[in-house]
């Protein structure tokens, strides 16, 4: 007893001192309700994120921060709040962005959104990754809060869910279109594949990009996987070079992606290499050598080295605020904003509406024929009502350490 | 007062436990009826609930038992995918969605005790960190196992494949329960926190039952010392299976209530730190201390969620209480000031510290 | 000819999951303690390291110096500031607060090194091996890691069986009491034990990020269990144990996954290891644990 109550003191204790010692938001443009696990503040509570004194229409954004996940979390924040900065400053519609942790856990979303829905939040900017998206969306589509999806690319995360839209391609898009690719411009006849069988993203390219190779006559010679934890591929890469493939997909991201083009150099290897999306940042991984990375092909809808004015000018604000190069994550967080601010500007969003009539107004607007937006990752981009983008991928070479359109 | 203080100490005891859980879950019922419930503190109940049965049902095994284990997320994912699947297939069978979730939480309590004898079996032959690796192997066997199972249902049943979700060769209108690495997706939340809460009780009512019965001395016995246990003919083998299954099969319940409260859940979740994490609800109640793993569990639950306002110093801050915490509680010279004090304020109630008594 | 290459990049896997392995069973057979924290040291070192030769242009061996130099002093604060107000505690409470310190290790790495990944050069760029008419290829990193899993292995031998500081460490591994009695200091040899053990993670760094040349914050937590596994494997305590127990590990992690399955590739590691267990209870090379009656 004695030892049960002198714990709980120091417990209460330590958490009190922590939780007293709050000092507010630390981050620039977001503004966190202080003690905001009680409140259950109004949607038209004063807000401290608009540049005018006006109201502004409350966006959450859940993503992960911390965690092996962080670096997309993290990444579409930063470019969420470069374009926040941006809309605030046009003057017009303002915005305030309210972004939480999720750790890339279903159950931290889940908390994480329900802090936002607490705070207040009227349009949901998230979540960031699959899994949290399918226990995050459910509950978004209950409660009737329209929700954009920068980068969670499963089908299952927009399917039966009316207001839920996606940004980035969906997986079953990644693969039918890179089968077709390598079909259509004969970059390979025998096939290996090498994807991470515990990771949603990779599993389901790769199922989608199978069935797709099997209609078009490709041959897959070899099949392995890896899960998060590997850093050793010499057997993956053995097994495509003995059963003669000469293109290697790899529905994977950047960093096992880096792990596999230097071991495939070290074994002397010289294989055509086909990526998907979340390859794209293995130019810009810091230190990268990219002469491993010398003729890889990649369908990505983001280049962080394109010359148009928009690209440029926000790549420029990027290095200057978080002195790195975005990549593909922080793109889409940047066009989730203005995909979001030019839907409500057309649909006469205001921010004394409720959540509920600011998610018909939108879904409405997402899905007329009509709307259609251009930004960082694309242009001229249509939702259908699945929720599902429709925008052209670009087929990119990696050419003397940049992309080149192919 | 005179009464309560006839009875046993034990007794006494167990009832303010019991009477913490009720007393909590009436605050926590008078609180949504009136509105005053948070949306964020709403959500968490049930996980809570979850991690109170996780934490008990550890302590049982380290605390009464006195092993370590580190893989107790393990019988939770078994419980959590037997739910899941359980519950997908009698949804057109069972309407009741109470009777639907009991049904699927018994299932995912029986899988993870058969799990638990066939791990049990050969793990309790070992002692200390070599037991404890081999739990550590076991949770993430099952982890690799499930990530890489499909499971589908349709008209004729069930089917299975460790392929790809298109080798199951569903029917039309076949859904996918189980997909991979994607984990079950779209499962129909049926989980409450009534359930929640009488899940806590029966556990407080199998395990304090078990620790103050003839077996739970013989558990104990077995842990403060094996030889002398066994030269008074208590069997160490059936005794040590004993708490262990229960353990596991109690963990297998508390799986299938978090797993049927969210849309989703992957195998990943269930990993070496989810194990860890309700280790350290144990270790900071107080090995032993069923009251102390109840509150420790439901605190650190709601802790990560109370530091939201730090922003990116939220996990540090985290990591920085959890060694604070663990030094104020178990180092000599702060222990006695802080004993000191709460004597001062309370000179009336003298209590035995030793472990295992405190519940 | 693919068995032996699969046989050599085991080794390669295995000896650096050794030369980890080798610090946690040093701290573990003195201090008694098992150190989760380790592999979040061992991602220190493969950042400072990193620090030292890509942003500062340091010559790779005054990086790993200054890898080295930053771990211990990690290592010591950390012992004195965590882990020494805990000598008395029960062993669970330390495993608990050394589970705090790597959730803090991760989580003040991401705020101080961001969550973008950074790739490692290879601080070993001497050519690799060339075998049969270059059909095997050792890499230089793999003979660097196994020379120097052998250095350290026989260095803490000798250290540990043949200096006064290792007389002082056997004693307080055997009886704390006792050795206090004795005139040991006994917080004073914790401390040493730490400190080796964490210089020894700043080198375990170094060779684990050049070899799988990827830094992020949470980079040292697998192996840091998988060599947790590859000590308990080859008898925890035991120091050529852990260096056995690891290389094992390693060539098994890539056979499983060469002639059984990619994707069970962790199943098979940590079957075998169980089945290892219910035949040597106390791993390859441990000591019998003889019982008092």
């Amino acid at each position: 007893m004695k030892k049960f109550r002198f714990q709980l003191i120091a417990l209460a204790l330590v958490v009190s001192i922590f939780t007293l010692a709050a000092c507010g938001g630390t981050a620039t443009t977001t503004t966190t309700a202080a003690g905001g696990e009680t409140t259950t503040a109004a949607p038209d509570e004063s807000t401290d994120g608009s540049t005018d004194g006006g109201a502004a229409i409350k966006i959450g954004g859940i993503g992960p921060l911390t965690g092996a996940a962080a670096v997309y979390g993290n990444a579409v924040y930063n470019g969420s709040k470069i374009a926040l900065e941006e809309i605030n400053a046009l003057g017009d519609l303002q915005f305030e962005l309210n972004f939480q942790d999720d750790e890339h856990d279903g159950e931290k979303a889940v908390n994480a959104y329900n802090t936002l829905k607490d705070w207040g939040m009227q349009i949901l900017n998230g979540t960031v990754t699959t899994t949290p998206a399918n226990s995050v969306t459910p509950e978004a589509f209950a409660d009737r809060i329209f929700t954009l999806t920068p980068s969670a690319s499963s089908p299952t995360v927009v399917e039966g869910k009316d207001n839920v839209f996606q940004l980035c391609f969906s997986d079953l898009n990644q693969g039918i279109a890179a089968a077709q690719y390598i079909a259509d411009n004969k970059l390979g006849e025998k096939i290996a594949i090498i994807y991470n069988n515990a990771d949603a993203y990779s599993t389901g390219i790769y199922e989608k990009f199978v069935s797709e190779a099997e209609a078009k006559g490709l041959e897959i010679v070899s099949t392995t996987t890896f899960t998060d934890e590997t850093n050793d591929f010499t057997v993956q890469l053995t097994e495509a070079q003995n059963n003669g493939a000469d293109l290697l997909f790899l529905p994977i991201y950047y960093q096992p992606a880096s792990l596999v083009l230097s071991q495939a150099q070290a074994m002397s290897y010289e294989t055509k290499v086909f990526g998907v999306d979340g390859m794209d940042g293995i130019l810009t991984l810091e230190n990268f050598d990219t002469t491993l990375a010398e003729g890889v092909m990649l369908l990505t809808p983001f280049v962080a080295d394109a010359t148009d004015e928009r690209t440029v000018s926000f790549v420029e604000k990027y290095k200057e605020q978080f002195d790195e190069v975005p990549n593909q994550f922080a793109a889409d967080g940047y066009d989730v904003m203005y995909a979001l601010y030019e839907a409500a500007k057309k649909a006469g969003v205001t921010a004394d509406m409720s959540a509920e009539e600011i998610n018909d107004k939108l879904i409405e607007v997402f899905t007329s024929d009509d709307f259609s937006f251009d930004g960082l990752t694309g242009s001229g981009m249509t939702w259908s009502d699945t929720g599902e983008v429709s925008k052209e991928p670009k087929g990119m070479v990696i050419e003397n350490g940049a992309y080149v359109g192919m | 007062m005179k009464k309560v203080k006839k009875l046993r100490k034990s007794t006494r005891s167990s009832l303010i436990t019991y009477g913490l859980v009720i007393l909590f879950f009436v605050i926590v019922q008078v609180m949504m009826i009136t509105g005053n419930l948070s949306s964020s503190l709403r959500g968490q109940l049930v996980p809570i609930a979850a991690y109170i049965v996780m934490a008990v049902s550890l302590n049982l095994t380290v605390g009464i038992l006195g092993e370590l284990s580190l893989g107790h997320a393990g019988f939770m994912s078994i419980g959590a995918f037997a739910g899941v699947i359980v519950s997908t297939s009698l949804e057109n069978q069972i309407a009741n969605a109470p009777l639907r979730l009991a049904v699927s939480m018994l299932v995912g309590g029986i899988l993870a005790a058969v799990v638990g004898v066939i791990v049990g079996v050969p793990a309790l032959r070992l002692r200390g960190d070599y037991l404890a690796i081999v739990t550590l192997a076991f949770g993430e066997i099952i982890k690799n196992v499930i990530n890489i199972l499909y499971v589908g249902y349709d008209s004729s049943g069930l089917s299975l494949s460790l392929k790809s979700a298109n080798a199951l060769g569903l029917e039309e209108g076949g859904k996918v329960v189980l997909n991979g690495p994607m984990g079950a997706v779209g499962i129909s939340r049926i989980s409450t926190v009534t359930a929640g809460f009488v899940l806590i009780i029966v556990t407080l009512f199998i395990v304090l039952n078990l620790m103050h019965s003839r077996s739970g001395r013989a558990i104990m016995a077995v842990r403060d010392n094996r030889i002398a246990a066994e030269s008074v003919g208590i069997s160490i083998t059936k005794y040590k299976l004993m708490a262990f299954v229960i353990s596991a099969a109690l963990a297998g319940l508390a799986g299938s209530l978090y797993a049927l409260n969210f849309s989703t859940v992957v195998a990943k979740k269930f990993d070496f730190n989810t194990s860890i994490l309700v280790l350290v609800f144990v270790v900071l109640g107080g090995i032993g201390n069923i009251r102390g793993s109840i509150i420790a569990a439901a605190v650190l639950t709601v802790l990560p969620e109370l530091l939201r306002q730090f922003n990116d110093y939220r996990m540090l801050l985290y990591a920085i209480i959890l060694i604070l915490v663990m030094i104020a509680t178990n180092n000599e010279k702060i222990k006695n000031l802080i004993n000191r004090v709460t004597l001062m304020l309370d000179l009336k109630t003298k209590n035995d510290p030793k472990k295992g008594g405190a519940a | 000819m693919d068995f032996i290459a699969y046989l050599i990049s085991g080794i390669s896997l295995g000896s650096v999951y050794a030369i980890i392995a080798l610090g946690y069973t040093m701290v573990y057979g003195i201090a008694k303690m098992l150190n989760f924290a380790h592999g979040d040291v061992i991602m220190i070192g493969g950042y400072v390291s990193f620090v030292a030769t890509a942003n500062l242009d340091l010559p790779p061996a005054v990086s790993i110096m200054i890898a080295v130099a930053v771990c211990t002093t990690l290592g010591i604060v950390i012992e004195k500031l965590a882990y020494k107000p805990l000598r008395a505690a029960p062993s669970l409470a330390v495993l608990i607060t050394a589970i705090g310190v790597s959730y803090f290790l991760q989580n003040a790495a991401l705020l101080i090194w961001s969550s973008n990944p950074k790739s490692y050069t290879s601080l070993f760029k001497f050519e690799p091996l060339k075998l049969l008419d270059g059909e095997l290829t050792i890499a230089s990193v793999t003979i660097v890691t196994v020379i120097t899993g052998v250095i350290v292995m026989t260095t803490l031998s000798l250290i540990i069986n043949k200096t006064k500081i290792g007389k002082a460490m056997r004693a307080v591994s055997e009886d704390k009491d006792a050795a206090q009695l004795m005139g040991i200091g006994v917080n004073k040899t914790i401390t040493i034990t730490f400190a080796i053990g964490s210089g020894l993670a700043a080198i375990a760094g170094v060779l684990l990020a050049s070899a799988y040349p990827i830094l992020t914050p949470t980079m040292g937590a697998m192996p840091g269990i998988k060599a947790f596994t590859a000590a308990v494997f080859g008898g925890i305590g035991s120091i050529p144990g852990a260096m056995l127990g690891g290389i094992l590990l390693g060539v098994i992690e890539i056979l499983g996954r060469a002639y059984i399955s990619t994707q069970l590739s962790d199943a098979i590691v940590f079957s075998v290891l169980i089945i290892v267990l219910l035949v040597k209870p106390t791993g390859l090379l441990g000591k019998k644990i003889s019982e008092k009656v």
